[in-house]
């Protein structure tokens, strides 16, 4: 088994610390938006990172092949590529692959070939009751854990993820991504206390549509990852936002908790808020963190998470890290800074810094009057700025 | 009778300092000091003191200084003088020499080992008198995954007990201490939001009001068991072991069983109360599951159950066992925890420490995929708030404390609890000795020391950019261990210092 630690932590830290700037912009209409804004967007916080990763996800770029799993794999050598697409041919219905354009410039060095695969499980081979879903988690996890030099930065339906060693900016002008259309994007820029050289370790992490950009340290990790490794997830990474995709993983697709309550488990009241809450929610919280304790992230972090259909940004519970939120008609922000936002929509509706531990959910409208929740909860001690 | 033992510590006392106010003749429950009224001085003898310090501390002139004696025999390395006077002890007497407290060997205290880990730059630390900081810990089984059906929680309702810090007082129970010491202990965990653990030896009935705040046993003895003393508590702990006699049982001699105590240990006065080895119903893990389940029906299935076991080599397996069985909680009790009376050479000789325990059976129970299903707590050798930490950070949930507790009523670890006669009122039922521990005084005590402790947790917390004590539960990466051994380390599940 090759030990993604290794390349991904040569010193053997016990976790890999990285700062971040993060961004993320989503239409709730569903209408397919270019990426100019968020590049434009992360560029500008250029200073919250330090050229050592950068990345994107964008949610609805495959509109022709929407059910099928894209599967975007990093080599670093010819032989991985060889090797990993034998793997491919033996598990999957290849539909079809290709190699990821890219528009070479200076300060991209050493990239390694990056190639996307629309495939299927072969399900007829499986002898057990088991989802589409979980076959597609189980190789991946072979491949990142198994093939040498070869290393799946997503696996979702109709999405993707971008990313590289280099400002983010560079990343999307490598990955030529101003060309790409999305109704979700989110981006980081990093800022890794170690030289790392490996494309793998930038964000976002993915697990199958799920992704997730981070900017943080999560002082919980151990806790977090020890309660992991019980339901079978290797930390291979060693880095804090790996946990956080596969708790997501775990609470979200596994237990099939709707998102909010992910988020409070991630970073519920404390106990003497509950305390005074009704019986009901008094209930749920009890439940929630007698249950899930060890998910409970602690640290500075804030996040924003995406699969299909929703975006969330959110923040540990005293809010350690910076989030601002902004809404423009049907496009919903969150960004580390207000003036990223600002810059790629001058006029908002309403920006407002979200409070600590309350997540903001920007949800796909369903119809003209429905499911449109965006915002989370605004507690008193939210700073509302009105737009100019 | 003529003994050939040196004494154990020298009286020197200064003589124009000495009022002769006979303080500590009255305070003395050795037999150590008389007056000799023909010349107006007290008089000693030596060889019965036991460094309680009774006298030192309460002598008004300060004229007494009781230390280490000076009378040696030639040094060796091998035949120490304990090893010499626990032969002559033993040739004179002919019986199994015996103890109280904690194992006082020096066995390597892994606590000392272990650093803790603080925030700098890429994390803040965060500070406890500005920022809510969490010690609430909530024992008992916990479901494996949560589900959420039209809006609403839909969970498996285990019982639990809450705890306002991660810290219990351990079985003592009423007989191995005093009625005083007891009750302090009582009130203090019912006041501060914990629990308290009425050892094997029953449940006064004026008690009973803090069972919101109590732990009742089921020992091998069955003393003062019935439907109201489970129904009664928060939790019903068996007992199959404790730390410092693993294997064996217990004796109460029948001159300690006065009424009250024949009353609520439900045997007759001045009878010896004798808690068996084993229990005798439970010879396997499958006897443990049906004892474990006859309490869970007694009690409506409202009441968590945890099983108490000595810290032994093969815990991880026992205790996975034991989990499995249907326990809610798990107790770990290690080499060093405490009694009031044990043969000396199990004390010192029988057990593994709690730190390489603890460690062992929170991996095996991760690694079975079973932590969820208990919570586990850890005894035995806890001595203070960074001791509790450690403790959390290698995967306990809880700590019980006992002689912690027992120093904050006055005790002195002098080690003759066994004898009846502690001269700090704590493990003993003369009445002229047990008054000396007043409720209310003993009460503030422990709950001074459970909140100084809790404030302690938070500081600890807080300099690792943590704030609430969940994060910290089997966080090892929290840890640092100095002065190990590879084995020890891995064992311990953490990294050695500067890694």
């Amino acid at each position: 088994m090759k030990d993604l630690s290794k390349v991904n932590n040569p010193y053997n830290d016990e976790k890999v610390i990285s700062q971040c700037s993060i961004f993320g912009m989503m239409n709730t209409s569903g209408e397919l938006v270019s990426g100019v804004p968020i590049i434009t967007a992360i560029r500008n916080m250029h200073e919250r990172g330090n050229g050592l990763g950068g990345g994107f996800a964008i949610y609805g770029c495959y509109p022709d092949r929407p059910d099928d799993y894209c599967l975007q794999i990093m080599f670093n050598t010819l032989v991985s590529r060889e090797e990993t697409e034998n793997y491919l041919e033996r598990f999957f219905h290849i539909h079809h692959s290709e190699e990821i354009p890219t528009c070479p410039l200076d300060a991209i060095k050493n990239p390694p070939d990056v190639w996307r695969y629309f495939v299927h499980p072969k399900m007829e081979e499986m002898h057990e009751v088991i989802s589409e879903d979980d076959v597609v988690t189980r190789r991946v996890m072979r491949i990142n854990t198994h093939l040498e030099s070869a290393y799946v930065f997503s696996s979702g339906k109709n999405m993707g993820v971008f990313k590289g060693v280099g400002f983010p900016e560079e990343i999307a002008d490598y990955f030529c991504l101003e060309q790409y259309k999305g109704y979700i994007w989110t981006a980081h820029g990093r800022f890794p206390t170690n030289t790392q050289g490996w494309w793998g370790g930038a964000h976002p992490f993915s697990q199958l549509d799920w992704t997730v950009v981070h900017n943080g340290e999560i002082s919980s990790y151990g806790a977090n990852r020890r309660f992991l490794e019980m339901y079978d997830y290797i930390c291979t990474m060693h880095t804090d936002t790996e946990v956080i995709a596969y708790a997501v993983d775990l609470l979200a697709r596994k237990h099939g908790l709707p998102i909010e309550t992910v988020m409070d488990i991630f970073s519920p009241p404390v106990w003497e808020q509950i305390d005074r809450m009704g019986p009901d929610e008094k209930k749920y919280f009890n439940m929630l963190r007698s249950t899930y304790g060890s998910l409970l992230l602690n640290g500075p972090f804030a996040i924003i998470v995406a699969h299909h259909g929703e975006m969330v940004a959110h923040t540990d519970r005293i809010r350690l890290r910076p989030m601002v939120a902004g809404i423009k008609g049907d496009m919903v922000y969150a960004s580390s800074e207000e003036s990223a936002i600002r810059l790629v929509s001058k006029e908002l509706d309403r920006v407002w810094i979200p409070t600590g531990g309350h997540p903001v959910i920007a949800r796909l409208k369903v119809d003209e009057k429905h499911d449109v929740i965006v915002g989370g909860k605004e507690l008193p001690g939210t700073t509302v700025m009105e737009a100019d | 009778m003529l003994t050939a033992l040196l004494p154990e510590f020298n009286i020197e006392r200064d003589e124009d300092r000495c009022i002769q106010c006979r303080v500590c003749e009255r305070q003395c429950s050795f037999d150590v000091y008389g007056y000799d009224a023909d010349h107006n001085v007290m008089v000693h003898r030596e060889e019965n003191c036991v460094a309680c310090q009774r006298c030192t501390v309460l002598c008004p002139t300060n004229a007494l200084l009781i230390c280490e004696s000076r009378y040696a025999y030639k040094p060796n390395a091998n035949w120490t003088r304990e090893a010499i006077s626990d032969l002559k002890k033993q040739a004179e007497t002919g019986g199994v020499l015996l103890t109280g407290m904690g194992c006082d060997k020096p066995h390597k205290n892994y606590w000392d080992h272990i650093l803790i880990n603080a925030s700098q730059v890429t994390n803040p630390s965060i500070d406890p008198l500005r920022e809510p900081m969490e010690l609430r810990t909530i024992l008992g089984r916990k479901p494996d995954k949560l589900r959420i059906v039209n809006g609403k929680l839909q969970a498996p309702d285990y019982p639990s007990i809450e705890l306002s810090t991660p810290i219990m007082f351990g079985a003592m129970s009423y007989g191995a201490i005093s009625y005083n010491s007891f009750k302090s202990l009582a009130q203090a965990a019912y006041e501060f939001g914990t629990m308290f653990n009425t050892g094997e030896g029953g449940w006064p009935k004026e008690l009973r009001k803090y069972g919101s705040a109590t732990i009742v046993q089921c020992a091998s003895g069955r003393f003062g068991i019935d439907l109201e003393y489970f129904n009664d508590a928060s939790m019903v702990e068996i007992k199959i072991g404790q730390g410092a006699k693993p294997g064996i049982g217990g004796h109460l001699p029948g001159e300690k069983v006065s009424e009250h105590i024949s009353l609520t240990r439900m045997i007759p006065e001045g009878s010896d109360a004798i808690s068996p080895a084993p229990h005798h119903d439970i010879y396997s893990i499958e006897d443990l599951q049906m004892l474990i389940h006859a309490l869970k029906e007694a009690t409506d299935y409202q009441k968590p159950i945890s099983v108490k076991i000595s810290a032994v080599h093969n815990a991880p397996a026992i205790a996975s066992g034991m989990v499995r069985a249907g326990a809610d909680i798990i107790v770990l009790d290690g080499l060093r925890g405490g009694t009031g009376a044990a043969p000396k050479t199990l004390r010192d000789n029988v057990g593994i420490p709690i730190e390489l325990a603890l460690a062992a059976v929170d991996t095996r129970l991760r690694n079975e995929g079973v932590r969820n299903w208990a919570s586990l707590v850890a005894s035995g050798g806890i001595r203070n708030s960074s001791d509790v930490f450690k403790a959390i950070a290698l995967g306990a949930d809880a700590v019980y404390i006992g002689t912690p507790a027992l120093i904050a009523l006055g005790c002195t670890v002098c080690q003759k609890c066994y004898t009846g006669k502690c001269a700090w009122g704590i493990t003993t039922q003369d009445p002229y000795l047990s008054k000396r521990v007043n409720p209310e005084i003993g009460t503030q005590a422990l709950t001074n020391l459970l909140r100084a402790w809790s404030l302690e947790i938070k500081e600890l917390l807080g300099c690792g950019g943590i704030n609430s004590i969940e994060s910290v539960r089997g966080n090892r990466l929290q840890l640092r261990g100095i002065g190990l051994e590879d084995w020890e380390l891995e064992t311990l599940g953490i990294r050695g210092a500067g890694q």
